[in-house]
Formats: structure tokens, C-alpha cells, sequence
């Protein structure tokens, strides 16, 4: 009941506010506010009273929906998925706030998209039945679509197009492969169900898994995004607005990171372990590739757009890594780079109301006027860079560790995109708010709205830097279950 | 032949048929009477009688049975065809009302024709030997080249009537010669008869059975849109008003394809390995050429119809499966294709304007401004046909590559999966022109919308979510009916 309780709060949340903001904007968004933290309560209130709980699920809401195809409407939390829902809540509550001066215009649909999106996504970490996945996999497209498309920047129309149809086809590839397995699981053991439980350790011919599992990784890899299927990312990215980014780059991406740690991993165990390679070198790839093209923007949302390629990179190489350690890495970051790059975003976007560009070359020097964004973003800058002390050095520097016990040349190349980081990192701080102000910017400094938020996900992210292990007790039942499967 | 042809439950059976007929003929003899009064009269005298209809097929199929002799079967799949065309006919004359008013173009005929129409189409969905296919086809293919250039005036209608006219006439031939065929080689028209003859030892050559299917094949496919046979389609659907664009891809593509799984699951089953290649190709050649062409199209009457033959392409793949969970996934993907495009095609002719002057995607440009619920509706029903969930056009798509699936057809599934992806950018096209685009001239003149037309997108939109939420119903009813096909 509470899981349906947790979607049905979006959904209704997010009505009221469209009907609310006809007599006033600002009652949209506090009611959008109330259903985030009210979720966020909810979502505590499992983390807390879990504790501990024996069992796959921590809780379970298991409802008939299309029993002729043995379709069940069935949502389920464990530690991983507990994590990722906290995290949406908390990247939904950050969006609100970071929305308020920036969306004017059709505000009342603007929070309607917003809290659809995130009641997609939290389906998406909820469903434990695949046809349920898929649906709200697909769900989660259309609002998402619509933030991109109707609130977004220059180029906004062509970018919302792309995400939609890259996601789109991969989604299909996805169905496909899913709609094989209910076939496969039936002709084996005669029962037709999309049941995850039950389909876990469906007998395959070997080449037959190996295609099923291309299906479930290409559409994950899209969403990831691993390297040659990224193309979507920065486009969308750039051209959403700062909601729209916080929740793509903290929140969309992360569903593919979850559907290989959920799926692609423990269905196909033997396809996985023999296209692990492959996938490690994508994910080395990734973290170079996006750390190289980081370095060369001059946009500065674009800039941050490719650090989520490379940092997304390191989070396939830990999944496909597979030992303890990567997959606590991986997960780490998932989680910090959420915050840190929602960060980045949110400030960008701050920066973006007060001058009315992107563009590097037309900033600089601006620590002398806004000391508090400046400090902030150099704070999340280092963040992102990894600065130990903060939450993703943790996570990358786990994954680094785990992947040195399976193959010393990728984790050392993939060390050297922590080193590329850091070159982007600091190109950005230096051109963007140190050196001359040169053309003798004149802006206000945040404002306590914009500070809250900052100060909510600095704390955030030194918490997780300094003492991540309530959040790693939370998923180490879920990632040992996937440990043991990679490992079998 | 019984000496007592037509007994009380043959009637019964009949009804539909009975009252749209009847009730056609007397809105022509009523049209001097009513005409000065009030030219609202006619619609609502012809959603009477589609009620009727409505009621009289629930009757009929409470009273289930073969009639006159076998040559009507009135079993859950003619009930639901029929039920579903008599439904199409009722959205389509809830838009008509204002849009007849605006050309200036009220008369009974065009109600009268469309009530013949929709009553050649339960007589084709329920027929079970191929006379009464065709003479079902025919009169509702008749009714349907007089009502495509209904709009005397217009040198488009003309066109589109005149095209639909010879290549109709020209596919209805074929169907015929492939009927005779049929007859000569296997010595009975029945449905069931031909299956016996050709399943059981000296059957036919496989020849003459073979080039008789093929034949038959031609004529439905023309019926239904499917490619090779779907060049008359844009220009027909463009042409003609627009109103009744959305009635022929509605009812008359519906029956016909009824008539299609009737005819090649019962009739020809026995010979199912050998039409299978030829329904493959044809399935996913119509997917590619209509969402291909569909890209193309800056004309959204011609865009809608490229996107019916992609929609038919789909369909086809059921057919392919060959299956009862094939079939039952063709009738509902139908079902919430008749929601969705009559709804689509409701929002074209409430803009189009006198004379049908916006046509174009720009004339859709802020249309989310001027008139909210519009937009919306339209919006839902675009989603549908790309098949986003929630929506009935999600559920039919996965029906349909389920089936699929399950009869092997893996790579007609990834193919024709990838072709609903393409489909999505010609959709959001439209999404993007009323959300993201300031209010343009058409949005600018737009009317409000009627009692009518406001009925007439929101009984669509309704019909859609639910298919799309709770699909079991109409999912369970067209599962037991396949069954009953054989």
C-alpha cells in the first residue's frame, strides 16, 4: 500500500498543482514541494523501519492486473531501489526549488510534467514485474519529453525529439527481449508470467541469452549512456531546463544503471560474465571520451553534459567488474554523482538567469560578484572531480579498486580519467569565476532559496564522503545478491 | 435450402442490418419533410438509428446462431466487428454536424449513405460464404465512393471519389474472380465448406486454390490499405471530407479486415504455409512505406492516411501469426485504432476551416493556447498511435508483437517494432506544433468547439485510456471470439 501510496502521491501531487496554479503560480509549487517531502517521508519511514529485514523485499504490494497474460501489477523496494527512490524524491525536491524563478510560463503543466516524470521514474525502481517495468519505463518518457520540448532553451524542439526516439527504439529492443523470456520461461516450465522472481534463472541456450541480453543492454545503455549510443545526452541536457537536467543527469540516466544492476546482470548471468569484457572496455572508453569532449566545451551545461558520459562510464565498468567492491563503487557513484552533477546543473542554471548564456568565453571573473555561487560551484566542482573527503571519490575510487583485481590496464587507464577530470574541473572554475572580470559583470549573488538547495546537497554529499555506511549497509543485501550471481 | 427461408431468428439475427436499411431509406423519403426545420435533424434521426443498430446487434448475439440457411454467422466476432463499425459510424456523425453546416452541405444523403454503408459492414462481418462477402463489401464500398466526393464542389473530393471509385471496382473484380475460382475448384461458397474440401484427401490443386487466394488477397488488401495495393489511400483520405476520412479508416478497414481473418483462418487455413510468406511481406512493407512516407507529409490528411497503411501493416502482422491469440489481438488493436483515429481525424476537420483550407501540420501551430481541451485530446490520441502506455494503441502494439512472438515471427517483431519507433517523430511533429509554436492563422480562427465535436473528442479519448488501462474486457470478449472462429 505505502509503494502505491508513494507514485499515487506524485500523480495526484502534481494534479492538484496543475489545477492550483489557475489562481496562483506559487501555490503550484508549494504543493509540488509538499508531495516531494511527503514522499521523502514515506521513503524514510521504510529505510527506517526496514532495518535489518530478512527477505529479498523490504516491503511488497503485489496487485492482479492482466491475469490472462500473467501481467501483475506488483511493486517491490529492496536496498538498492530504496536508495535510488530516496535519491528521486530528494532531486525532485532540488528541481521545484530550482524552478521557481527560472519557469514562468504554463506553471501549473510545467509541475504536472515534473512529478509525472518522477512518478515514472519511481515506478521504474518499484516494478518488479517486467511488463510493469516496461510500461513505466516507457511512461517516464512522454512528460520528460515534454520539460525538454516546451521549457527548454534554443535548439529545445530537436533535442526532445532525439531523446525521445533513442529511447524510444531502444525501449522496443528491450520489449522484444522481454516478451522472448516470458516466452522461453513458458516453454520450459509452462507458466506464462513476467514475474521477475520467477523468471530469475530461466534455463537459455546460450546464444539465445546473449541476445536477450544485447536487448535489455541496449536499452539500458542508451539511457546510461555508454559511449557510442551517448549522442542524446548532451543535446537533451543542454537544451532542458535546470529541472530537466537535475532529473536527466540525476535521475534518467541512473534507470539504465539500475536495469543492468537489476536485470541485464542476474537474468543472463553466463551472457553477462562472457560480454563483460566488451563492456568494460566501453565504460574505460567512456570515461576517457567523455572527459576529453568536457575539456573541449565552451557551454557550459554542454561541459557538464559530458562529465555525466565519463562519470556514467566508471558506473559501467564497476557493474560489469562485478566484485564487492566495483559494485559498491558503482553504486556510490550512481547515488553522488546524482547530487553532484544536479549541483552543477542547478548553478549553472542560476548563472544562465542572471547573464542569459552559457557560454564560458562570455563569463569570467565572477567570483568578485557572486562569491557564494562561485565558491559553491567550485565546491561541486571538486565534488564531481573527485576531491576525497566527498561523496564520489568513494564510489570512484571503489570501482578503481574493484577493477584492479580483475585487469590492472583498465583500471589504469580509467585512472586516467580522474585525471582528465581534474583538468576539466578546474578549466572550468578558472575560466568561468576566476582571473578579470572583463566584462564587468554586475549580479546578485544566490539568494536564500537558491542557498538552501546548495547547502542541502553540499551537506548531502560530505555525509556520503565522510560516513557512507548507512547507505551502503541499505544495498549490501541487494549488491550481494548480485555478486553472487556475477561471480557464479 | 430450407423452404422456410427467413424464420423469426433469422430476423433476429438480421436486425442491424434491418434497421439501417430501413432507417436509411426513410431519411431519404423524410429529407423534403424535415429539411426547412431543422438540419440537425437528420444526425440525430441517424444516431437513432446506429443506436438501434447498436441494440439490435446485442440482440442478435444474445440470440447467436447461424442465419438464413449458414450464410450469416452472428457469433462473437461478427458481434464484435459489428458492434465496433456501428461505433464508428456514431463518432463519425457527432463531428459531421459542424462540419456539414460549415460547407454548407446538410442533406440526408449523406446520412443515409452512411448508414447503408455501415449496414453493408455488418452484413460483411458477419457473412459466412463469399457471396455475402461480397455483397457486403459492395454495398458498403458503394456507399463509400459517393460519400469520398460527397463535396461536390471540390475538385479534390472529385478526384478522390473518382480514384476511389475505378481502383475499388478494379479490387472488388479480383475478389470476385478469386470467388469463382473458389467455386469451381472446390464446389461450395460456404467458409467452412472450403476449409472441409481443401483439409480433407482430394483436395484441389493447389494451383487453382492458391491463385484464388492470391486474387482474394489483392481485393482485401485493397480494402484494408495494405501494401502494394494502398497508392489510392493519401489522395483519397485527403480528398475527401473530412469526416468521412476517418469513417473509411475506421469501419470499412475494420470490416474488411474481419472479412480478411474470417476468410484466411477459417476457409483457408489448410493452406496457411503457403499465404504466410505472402502476408509477411506484405505486412511489413505496408509498416515501411506508410511510416516512411508518413515522414514526408507536410499535409495532415495525407500524413493520417500513410499512417492508416503503416496501422494496417501492423494489423497484418497479427494475421501473420496465424493464430487465435493473433486474431484476438488484431480485433482489439482494431477497436482502439477506430478510438484513436476518428478522434485524430475529429481535431483535423473541427480546424480545417470552410472549404477545408488548414490541412497543413503549421496550422496546427498553438492550438494548446486557443483551445486547451483540443490539444489535449489530440494529444492523447497522437500518443496512442505512436503507443505509449496508458493509452490503447500500447496495448494493441503489444498484443500484436506478442502474437507475433509466439508464432516465431522474430525478425517481422524487431522490424516492425523499429517502424513504430520512426513512427513517433511524425507524431511528436504534430505535438511540438501545438505546444511549442505561437497561435498561427487557422489556430487564430478557429471556432469553439460544439456540444457535438466536443462529444465527439472526448467519447474517443475516453474509449482510449481505457483500452489502455483496462484492457481485460474488450480483451476477454475478442479472446473467446477468436475461439469461436473456427
Amino acid at each position: 500500500m505505502i509503494l502505491l501510496a508513494l507514485i499515487a502521491v506524485l500523480i495526484g501531487g502534481g494534479m492538484v498543482a496543475a489545477v492550483a496554479a489557475r489562481w496562483s503560480a506559487a501555490a503550484a509549487r508549494w504543493i509540488s514541494l509538499l508531495a516531494l517531502l511527503a514522499d521523502f517521508g514515506l521513503g524514510l519511514s521504510i529505510w527506517v523501519r526496514s532495518a535489518g529485514a530478512a527477505g529479498p523485499w523490504l516491503v511488497d504490494a503485489d496487485y492482479a492486473w492482466l491475469p490472462q497474460f500473467g501481467i501483475r501489477f506488483h511493486l517491490a523496494v529492496d536496498g538498492l531501489s530504496l536508495l535510488l527512490l530516496m535519491l528521486t524524491f530528494f532531486l525532485g525536491f532540488v528541481s521545484v526549488l530550482a524552478s521557481w524563478s527560472e519557469i514562468t510560463e504554463s506553471v501549473g503543466f510545467f509541475h504536472l510534467s515534473l512529478l509525472a516524470t518522477l512518478a515514472g521514474i519511481a515506478a521504474v525502481f518499484l516494478a518488479v514485474d517486467l511488463f510493469l517495468f516496461y510500461f513505466a519505463w516507457e511512461l517516464m518518457l512522454v512528460p520528460m519529453y515534454f520539460l525538454i520540448a516546451v521549457w527548454g532553451h534554443e535548439n529545445r524542439v530537436y533535442a526532445a525529439i532525439k531523446f525521445f526516439i533513442f529511447t524510444q527504439l531502444s525501449g522496443l529492443l528491450m520489449l522484444v527481449a522481454i516478451l522472448a523470456l516470458y516466452f522461453f520461461h513458458h516453454s520450459t516450465t509452462g507458466v506464462y508470467t513476467f514475474e521477475y522472481a520467477d523468471l530469475l534463472g530461466t534455463a537459455l541456450p546460450p546464444g539465445t541469452a546473449m541476445w536477450l541480453m544485447a536487448g535489455f543492454f541496449v536499452a539500458f545503455a542508451v539511457k546510461l549512456p555508454v559511449v557510442p549510443l551517448h549522442t542524446w545526452l548532451p543535446d537533451a541536457h543542454t537544451e532542458a531546463p535546470t529541472a530537466g537536467s537535475v532529473v536527466l543527469a540525476g535521475l534518467l540516466l541512473k534507470t539504465g544503471a539500475y536495469g543492468m544492476l537489476r536485470f541485464v546482470v542476474p537474468l543472463f548471468p553466463d551472457a553477462a560474465h562472457k560480454f563483460a569484457p566488451v563492456a568494460i572496455v566501453l565504460g574505460v572508453i567512456g570515461i576517457l571520451y567523455g572527459a576529453i569532449l568536457a575539456f573541449g566545451q565552451t557551454d557550459l551545461k554542454r561541459l557538464v553534459a559530458y562529465t555525466s558520459v565519463s562519470h556514467l562510464g566508471f558506473v559501467l565498468l564497476g557493474i560489469f567488474v562485478g566484485n564487492a567492491l566495483a559494485l559498491q563503487g558503482a553504486l556510490l557513484t550512481i547515488i553522488c554523482h546524482g547530487i553532484s552533477t544536479g549541483a552543477l546543473f542547478v548553478l549553472v542554471g542560476s548563472l544562465q538567469e542572471r547573464i542569459h548564456t552559457r557560454e564560458l568565453g562570455r563569463m569570467g571573473g565572477l567570483w568578485a560578484t557572486t562569491p557564494r555561487l562561485s565558491g559553491a560551484a567550485l565546491f561541486f566542482t571538486l565534488a564531481s572531480l573527485g576531491l576525497p573527503g566527498l561523496g564520489d571519490f568513494v564510489g570512484e575510487f571503489l570501482v578503481l579498486l574493484g577493477t584492479y583485481r580483475v585487469s590492472i590496464p583498465a583500471a589504469a587507464i580509467a585512472a586516467c580519467g580522474v585525471l582528465a577530470a581534474t583538468l576539466y574541473g578546474v578549466r572550468l572554475v578558472q575560466r568561468a569565476f576566476h582571473g578579470p572580470n572583463v566584462h564587468e559583470l554586475r549580479l546578485a549573488d544566490l539568494a536564500p532559496r537558491e542557498g538552501l538547495v546548495v547547502t542541502l546537497m553540499a551537506v548531502a554529499l560530505l555525509w556520503l564522503g565522510l560516513y557512507p555506511r548507512p547507505v551502503t549497509a541499505t544495498f549490501q543485501p541487494a549488491m550481494d545478491r548480485v555478486e553472487r550471481v556475477a561471480l557464479k | 435450402m430450407p423452404g422456410n427461408f427467413a424464420t423469426a431468428s433469422d430476423v433476429i439475427r438480421f436486425l442491424p442490418e434491418i434497421i439501417l436499411a430501413v432507417m436509411g431509406t426513410l431519411l431519404m423519403i423524410l429529407d423534403p419533410l424535415l429539411h426547412r426545420r431543422s438540419s440537425n435533424a437528420f444526425g440525430h434521426l441517424s444516431i437513432l438509428a446506429l443506436a438501434g443498430a447498436l441494440g439490435g446487434a446485442i440482440y442478435a448475439y444474445l440470440n447467436g446462431g447461424p442465419a438464413f440457411g449458414g450464410m450469416l454467422m452472428v457469433d462473437g466476432f461478427a458481434t464484435f466487428f459489428g458492434v465496433l463499425v456501428i461505433v464508428a459510424g456514431i463518432l463519425t456523425i457527432l463531428p459531421s454536424y459542424r462540419f456539414l453546416a460549415r460547407q454548407g452541405a446538410e442533406t440526408s444523403e449523406y446520412h443515409a449513405l452512411l448508414l447503408f454503408s455501415v449496414a453493408g459492414q455488418c452484413l460483411m462481418v458477419a457473412a459466412n460464404d463469399l457471396i455475402m462477402v461480397f455483397i457486403g463489401l459492395e454495398i458498403s464500398s458503394i456507399s463509400s465512393y459517393i460519400l469520398a466526393g460527397y463535396l461536390r464542389e471540390d475538385k479534390r473530393a472529385n478526384e478522390a471519389s473518382l480514384k476511389y471509385f475505378l481502383l475499388g471496382s478494379f479490387a472488388t473484380a479480383f475478389f470476385l474472380y478469386g470467388v469463382a475460382l473458389i467455386y469451381g475448384s472446390t464446389g461450395t461458397i460456404n467458409l467452412a465448406g472450403v476449409n472441409v474440401v481443401l483439409s480433407g484427401p482430394g483436395a484441389p490443386s493447389l494451383v487453382f486454390v492458391g491463385v484464388a487466394a492470391a486474387l482474394m488477397f489483392v481485393g482485401l488488401g485493397f480494402k484494408v490499405s495494405a501494401a502494394p495495393f494502398q497508392v489510392w489511400t493519401p489522395d483519397v483520405y485527403q480528398g475527401a471530407p473530412t469526416p468521412i476520412s476517418a469513417f473509411l479508416s475506421a469501419g470499412p478497414k475494420a470490416a474488411a479486415f474481419a472479412v480478411f481473418l474470417r476468410i484466411f483462418t477459417t476457409a483457408f487455413a489448410p493452406i496457411g504455409h503457403g499465404w504466410e510468406p505472402l502476408v509477411w511481406a506484405s505486412a511489413l512493407l505496408s509498416m515501411t512505406i506508410g511510416n516512411f512516407a508518413a515522414l514526408q507529409q507536410s499535409n495532415i490528411k495525407r500524413m493520417l492516411a500513410y499512417s492508416s497503411i503503416a496501422h494496417a501493416g501492423y494489423v497484418l502482422v497479427a494475421l501473420t501469426a496465424r493464430s487465435e491469440v493473433g486474431t484476438a489481438a488484431a480485433m482489439f488493436y482494431l477497436a482502439a485504432y477506430a478510438f484513436m483515429n476518428i478522434g485524430a481525424f475529429a481535431v483535423v476537420s473541427h480546424l480545417s476551416g470552410k472549404g477545408e483550407r488548414y490541412q497543413n501540420i503549421e496550422d496546427f501551430s498553438g492550438l494548446a493556447q486557443k483551445q486547451p481541451l483540443a490539444a489535449a485530446m489530440f494529444s492523447i490520441f497522437l500518443l496512442s498511435l505512436i503507443g505509449v502506455p496508458l493509452t490503447g494503441g500500447f496495448f494493441g502494439k503489444f498484443y500484436i508483437f506478442k502474437a507475433a512472438l509466439e508464432s516465431h515471427l522474430v525478425w517481422l517483431t524487431v522490424l516492425g517494432l523499429l517502424n513504430s519507433a520512426v513512427a513517433a517523430y511524425y507524431y511528436l511533429r504534430i505535438l511540438v506544433m501545438m505546444y511549442m509554436r505561437e497561435p498561427a492563422e487557422a489556430t487564430e480562427a478557429v471556432e469553439p468547439l460544439s456540444p457535438g465535436l466536443r462529444l465527439a473528442l472526448i467519447v474517443p479519448a475516453i474509449g482510449t485510456l481505457f483500452l489502455g488501462i483496462f484492457p481485460n474486457w474488450v480483451l476477454d470478449f475478442a479472446g473467446k471470439s477468436s475461439v469461436l472462429l473456427k
